[in-house]
């Protein structure tokens, strides 16, 4: 495959992809961070996706939806442009993590796996993020959340309805 | 940005960068930072060894197996390239303190890698971290790429002859994957699913090769014990226990955080006063000393307990990953150890029966116990399954799931049987807990 005239991803990410696969003693060892970095890109892991990595790495398709659906951070349909991940984790559920998700419910008016309208928003519940010491937290996307409390998710959502563009 | 705390009773060794802007690679020399590296590359791998093995250095990810040992166990000669792998996985509930090291000394990280491959004579390191550590894998990408400018990794580290690489990867959530075979296995593009044992990855590793997976914490820990001396750094500890360790004190304590002390520093007073004490001036009720997959304590069981290796053995429990959750007296105990078995059922790759079923039974019974409908059965029902899980799996988690609960079930029996006959949980919050 030619990156420049096939590829459903950019061409940076095209690049990131090429260079990737070359990293590694074993090809197949790209599979997993580039199943994420191309769900980053294009929202989840579309059947474009599974046939564009599948050829990128030299497996079946077959092989590489037997490794994507192993992991939990990998979906098959699109989430929210911001998506909410709420641990409910012990450190967290000790310190309120289950106020702090019904609010983000109620605000959103979505449960988990949810996706709120024009799909801004979803939310999920997730297992420990790694931020235990600093619960309840969060993750939007990538980014952490620290020390929530129910009061203070209104004001989280508004921050990124702003960068949004007020939807 | 993740709060730091400080308490005087803290020896500050693996966390004495912490703030201080370490992540810039000239920052990071100016802390006296690469000079571990350069020591053992003069020295060469015998030295290395016999330093860690003076250290009582024992992995920081909850088995602790003595590093010094582990690294001694790789064959000389191979026929097959050998590698070091950093297992940043870290995903067991209550741990967070290999976040803080990528974020504040990520340079720790490569200079720990790169003396692990000259201690083994392997020519690549693989440092993996779990995929919600988008971040971190960031901040570790761009120290890798700085250390590569200076040349202290490539074809001719240090400007010596020896070649020595490091690849930074993402994992894509997976708790499964923090176990040492199956982060091979993701490593290699798969599934995260456990090998069998023998041959050991000492033997028998990633893409065939001999080698060595140490613990983010372990390796970070590995520059200090070359600085300051195998001997000087066993001296902080407590016998067979060297150094210190990160203890990451969660739930409800006053001041919870990350604190650096002593191996064998004494559970009651970490508890008390590092961390403040119990949130709110409550009663203590139950302590899991070592991240979520080790057994509860009772207040009366930490009073001389000292946070090693053995003593923490000795108590019936682990010290695990050194995750600390306080309880206090409002807490539910059935409530939090459905939430911990629910944790593991997500978790349980699937591969190994009694984990696979096991784990999802016991989180059907606790789901119907804590709702009101358990009968008296279920509660012998509960440990008789987790039992039945213990040892009869290819990797830990099934005995992660397990052994929790049957400290629960023990410790705790009056507080299941009062969920009986139909009565309410006496701390209901939350009886129709969401479910992941």
């Amino acid at each position: 495959m030619s990156a420049e005239t096939m590829s459903i991803f950019s061409p940076k990410v095209a690049a990131r992809f090429d260079a990737l696969v070359e990293k590694y003693p074993l090809r197949r060892s790209a599979l997993v961070p580039m199943l994420l970095y191309a769900q980053d890109e294009i929202g989840y892991l579309s059947d474009a996706v599974i046939a564009e990595v599948a050829h990128r790495i030299g497996l079946t398709e077959l092989e590489v939806r037997n490794v994507a659906t192993y992991y939990s951070m990998l979906r098959f349909k699109p989430a929210g442009k911001f998506n909410v991940q709420v641990c409910t984790n012990i450190s967290c559920m000790l310190r309120g993590a289950y106020e702090v998700y019904e609010k983000f419910q109620e605000e959103l008016g979505i449960g988990h796996k949810g996706v709120t309208a024009y799909g801004v928003f979803s939310l999920e519940e997730v297992e420990c993020i790694g931020a235990c010491c600093w619960a309840p937290a969060i993750q939007v996307n990538y980014d952490f959340h620290d020390d929530l409390t129910p009061e203070g998710v209104p004001g989280i959502l508004a921050d990124y309805r702003r960068k949004s563009g007020g939807q | 940005m993740p709060r730091l705390v400080s308490h005087p009773d803290e020896v500050k060794v693996v966390s004495k960068r912490f703030g201080q802007g370490a992540a810039n690679i000239d920052k990071y020399i100016e802390l006296g930072g690469y000079e571990a590296a350069r020591k053992c590359l003069a020295q060469g791998p015998d030295w290395i060894i016999e330093e860690m093995k003076a250290s009582n250095l024992r992995g920081r990810g909850g088995a602790g197996f003595p590093t010094g040992m582990k690294w001694s166990f790789v064959p000389k000669q191979s026929a097959r390239p050998k590698y070091v792998l950093i297992n940043g996985d870290e995903s067991e509930p209550g741990t967070c303190k290999d976040h803080l090291i990528f974020l504040h000394d990520p340079h720790a990280m490569i200079e720990g890698t790169i003396i692990a491959g000259l201690a083994i004579g392997s020519k690549m390191g693989f440092i993996y971290l779990r995929g919600e550590y988008r971040y971190l894998l960031e901040i570790m990408e761009k120290a890798v790429a700085d250390a590569y400018a200076k040349g202290f990794l490539g074809k001719n580290i240090f400007g010596s002859d020896i070649e020595f690489q490091i690849i930074t990867q993402s994992g894509a959530g997976a708790y499964e994957v923090g176990e040492e075979s199956a982060l091979m296995e993701s490593l290699e593009g798969k599934r995260g699913v456990p090998r069998i044992k023998p041959p050991f990855p000492a033997v028998v590793g990633l893409y065939g090769g001999p080698t060595v997976i140490n613990n983010a914490e372990t390796i970070a820990t590995v520059p200090h014990v070359i600085t300051m001396g195998g001997t000087a750094f066993a001296g902080i500890g407590s016998a067979r226990n060297g150094g210190t360790r990160l203890f990451s004190i969660s739930g409800h304590v006053e001041r919870p955080g990350v604190y650096e002390l002593p191996m064998g520093y004494n559970l009651k007073k970490m508890i008390y006063e590092v961390a403040g004490g119990v949130r709110g001036g409550r009663k203590l009720k139950a302590v899991v000393p070592g991240g979520s997959s080790t057994p509860v304590l009772l207040p009366e069981e930490i009073e001389t307990l000292g946070m090693d290796f053995d003593q923490v053995g000795k108590a019936g429990s682990m010290l695990g990953s050194g995750g600390v959750v306080v309880i206090d007296d409002q807490t539910c105990i059935v409530e939090f150890a459905l939430r911990t078995i629910s944790f593991y059922q997500h978790e349980s790759c699937g591969w190994c029966i009694p984990c696979r079923e096991g784990t999802d039974w016991l989180k059907k019974s606790l789901t119907r116990f804590h709702a009101g409908f358990g009968t008296a059965k279920d509660i012998d029902n509960i440990r008789y399954l987790a039992e039945n899980m213990m040892g009869r799996t290819f990797c830990p988690l099934g005995d992660a799931a397990a052994m929790p609960t049957l400290g629960f079930v023990k410790k705790f029996r009056k507080e299941f049987e009062d969920h009986l006959d139909g009565k309410p949980c006496p701390f209901a919050k939350h009886t129709e807990m969401a479910v992941v």
